[in-house]
């Protein structure tokens, strides 16, 4: 007797404890899919007064829409930028300086002159988009900075070009030469930043990397020893850029913003200007070209099959293998798209006609099965009840028992649509997991679906993808919930019980 | 097929001998009825005459085939694919298992209750106006309304809902949704009116009225009802027919039944000795 009830209170043990590991998977997956992906939802920008040089952008002075667009903004952007760090002026320094905006930096105000010509000549102050390493550093991907106020007086020997700091006392930290592999130390003086390459007790050799203001000696207190504790070789922005972007951040140049651009864009070898925008519209069609051939054809062959088919070798054969569809690995169904619709009929590659074609068959089975499920659960007294008072067959069905499964089939043709949404390897087969900027206008344009933009990002090399990565994972695990959501609703809502 | 007493000894074809045969004048005619169920052999050789205008009651054991037999009439053992129908039913001299017969239009003469009551799950309105509305029976709105209002009033439902035609019909009483069912069969205006157990499920309220309701339509329409109770048979019913293991052992005036049964069978299951 004490041995059942200790195998009882065993088993209960291992349930609860196969449900708690369930949900700690699920909690550690959820939580480090947000970590990462909750940042790609903002976007820092630079906040910039650009003077829209005629010369650049509209040399001929025709005020042309077409003319101007063609204007290179991106210049106008880039002088902005160099007229406030004049000191950057050989090529590397402003070929670093450049990378700090995006490429498509220029593309808000483009936009914006486009749109008002007049504008042309003046000073437009204009969000830019800056880079993605430049957006990382802001979202904390940088290094984390120490400042110590100086305790003795210090004196630079000049205010620009590679300089030596004399202080009163021991400032520095230990004696030698210092190396990109080691936290670097950088002195803020007289308005200007200087980076350090050598120590020599109370003597220190540096690189000034924003210009002093002046070589007077700095009071105790009034400069400051900066530390970035994380080497420069194992960031991806340099002490200059982070001595640049620190600098605007104190002009209050930059501003953190929704990333709405990640919604409105489609794709972009460039992190921060790629988008879902493509991959969204991709999949609402494809979905769309699914649902479409799916729930005619599903809900009439189950209603063929449950109410009118009779029962014998060849329905119970069809029947089996609708079951056996329902398992076939997804890939399947994309080698058949591909020498099926693609080969035979033709029909244009990477297009969400075709994905949704391929889906439909993956789906079929599934709403073609739940269907039958739910017009098997309408209880037979409402069918004789139809036919008792001379409703035909077709009547009894189609007046009293599919509208009473309609809640059941919608059920099932939401949950379908969801697997639909989230399927990936048969869409590779055919071809949608090409890289497309264009978000498509049709079924027949070339088009990609969300999670083979998942699938697409997470391949990339570059850091700022992998938070593009989980935010498009983000934006398809909420779909998914809304769909699970509105079918367990509907389930709610209009379920029956006789 | 050793015992059978009937009207009618041999079983035969000649419908018109049989209808002089028949007590008052037989509204449906019964020759040799035989249900098959796949190998089961559910109802064996069953001929019997069903009076018009009168409650012609089914008793005996369940799976005795009287429910069977009762689906035979309008031909709603058509549904169960397994099951298979020899034998000979009229109902007026339409031959009704003939091929050229319309199933629709013969369950609109014969209605049919059933055991549970089944309102669609739509208002009460629409439960009594669908059949009368495939059948095209009303040319418009408001005849139809009419048809409605004329076939609750005659199943003694009329008062009860005329103010919450719009409800759900599901969600009336018991007893109200076996009037709104019967008051459904009687829109088509059928002349046989078919009940399977009809109060099984009811109180004995509930029941009471719809036994009164029974007894107001005979005046009608041609009622056979199908019951577990013999009480209910006694009370209702001016012909009843005894059914066991498929077989009709006998079948004559209600009171004869059931005071002087000329079948030990008969006797031993009015008397309660098994069944």
């Amino acid at each position: 007797m004490r041995a059942r009830y200790r195998a009882e209170r065993r088993f209960q043990l291992y349930g609860l404890v196969a449900i708690g590991l369930t949900g700690i998977f699920l909690v550690i997956v959820l939580a480090d899919v947000l970590f990462k992906g909750l940042p790609a939802f903002t976007q820092h920008q630079f906040v910039f007064g650009v003077k829209v040089d005629a010369a650049e952008i509209d040399p001929n002075n025709t005020r042309k829409p077409d003319e101007i667009r063609a204007g290179d903004f991106q210049a106008l952007v880039r002088n902005t930028l160099r007229g406030i760090f004049p000191e950057a002026s050989d090529r590397a320094a402003r070929r670093r300086l450049d990378g700090l905006l995006s490429s498509g930096a220029g593309d808000a105000l483009r936009d914006r002159v486009v749109a008002d010509p007049s504008l042309i000549g003046q000073t437009v102050r204009v969000s830019v988009l800056t880079s993605a390493d430049a957006d990382l550093y802001f979202k904390g991907l940088g290094t984390e900075i120490t400042r110590r106020a100086g305790r003795g007086t210090a004196t630079p020997s000049d205010t620009s070009g590679s300089i030596e700091i004399a202080s009163t006392v021991t400032d520095f930290a230990s004696d030698g030469t210092l190396t990109d592999a080691e936290p670097s130390q950088l002195v803020a003086i007289n308005g200007g930043v200087v980076k350090l390459t050598e120590i020599r007790g109370n003597r220190a050799a540096g690189e000034v990397l924003l210009p002093l203001s002046s070589a007077a000696a700095a009071a105790p207190g009034s400069w400051q020893v900066v530390t970035y504790v994380t080497p420069e070789s194992n960031r991806r922005v340099g002490d200059r850029e982070v001595v640049w972007l620190e600098r605007l951040k104190e002009m209050g140049a930059v501003r953190s913003t929704f990333n709405w651009r990640f919604f409105t864009a489609g794709d972009s070898r460039e992190p921060e200007l790629a988008g879902i925008r493509g991959a969204l519209v991709g999949s609402a069609l494809t979905l769309f070209v699914t649902l479409v051939i799916c729930l005619p054809l599903g809900v009439a062959a189950a209603i063929y099959l449950e109410e009118f088919a009779v029962k014998n070798r060849v329905t119970e054969l069809i029947e089996v293998n609708i079951n056996n569809l329902a398992a076939v690995p997804s890939i399947v169904f994309g080698l058949l798209g591909l020498a099926v619709f693609l080969n035979f009929f033709g029909l244009p590659r990477s297009a969400p006609l075709v994905g949704g074609l391929v889906l439909a068959l993956l789906v079929l089975p599934t709403i073609i099965i739940a269907a039958r499920a739910a017009l098997k659960a309408v209880p037979p007294s409402i069918k004789e009840a139809a036919l008792g008072v001379g409703a035909s067959h077709q009547q009894a069905v189609f007046h009293h028992v599919l509208p009473l499964a309609v809640p059941g089939i919608l059920t099932g043709t939401i949950i379908g649509m969801a697997h639909a949404l989230g399927e990936t390897a048969p869409l590779l087969m055919i071809g949608m997991v090409a890289f497309i900027v264009e978000v498509p206008h049709g079924v027949t344009d070339a088009g990609t679906v969300l999670p083979v933009q998942i699938y697409l990002w997470s391949d990339l090399p570059e850091i700022a993808f992998q938070a593009k990565t989980a935010a498009a994972i983000i934006v398809l695990l909420v779909f998914l919930f809304v769909m699970n959501g509105i079918a367990i609703y509907l389930r709610r809502r209009f379920e029956r019980r006789w | 097929m050793d015992v059978m007493v009937h009207p009618i000894k041999t079983p035969g074809p000649a419908s018109a001998a049989a209808a002089a045969a028949a007590p008052d004048s037989a509204k449906i005619i019964a020759r040799s009825v035989n249900v098959y169920y796949g190998d089961k052999h559910a109802l064996k050789d069953v001929s019997v005459d069903i009076p018009e205008r009168a409650v012609t009651a089914f008793i005996g054991p369940s799976g005795c085939g009287k429910s069977t037999f009762l689906r035979c009439i309008n031909r709603m053992n058509d549904t169960i694919p397994i099951a298979r129908v020899t034998g000979e039913i009229r109902i007026d001299d339409l031959d009704i298992y003939d091929s050229s017969l319309d199933v629709v239009q013969l369950r609109a003469r014969v209605g049919m209750v059933f055991q549970k009551p089944n309102p669609f799950p739509k208002s009460v309105y629409e439960n009594v106006a669908y059949g009368p509305r495939i059948h095209g029976h009303a040319r418009s709105k408001a005849e139809l309304e009419e048809i409605v209002e004329t076939s609750l009033k005659k199943a003694g439902l009329w008062e009860e809902v005329k103010d919450r035609l719009s409800d759900s019909g599901t969600g009336l009483s018991g007893g109200q949704q076996q009037r709104l069912c019967i008051a459904r069969a009687i829109a088509v205006s059928p002349e046989v009116i078919l009940m399977d157990e009809p109060c099984s499920a009811l109180d004995p309220i509930a029941t009471a009225r719809i036994e009164e309701l029974i007894d107001e339509l005979r005046a009608n329409y041609t009622i056979i009802i199908v019951t577990h109770s013999m009480q209910q048979a006694a009370r209702v019913s001016q012909r009843t027919a005894f059914f066991h293991l498929g077989v009709l052992v006998e079948e004559g005036p209600t009171e004869t039944i059931f005071t002087n049964p000329s079948d030990k069978r008969t006797l031993d299951y009015i008397t309660g000795r098994f069944g």
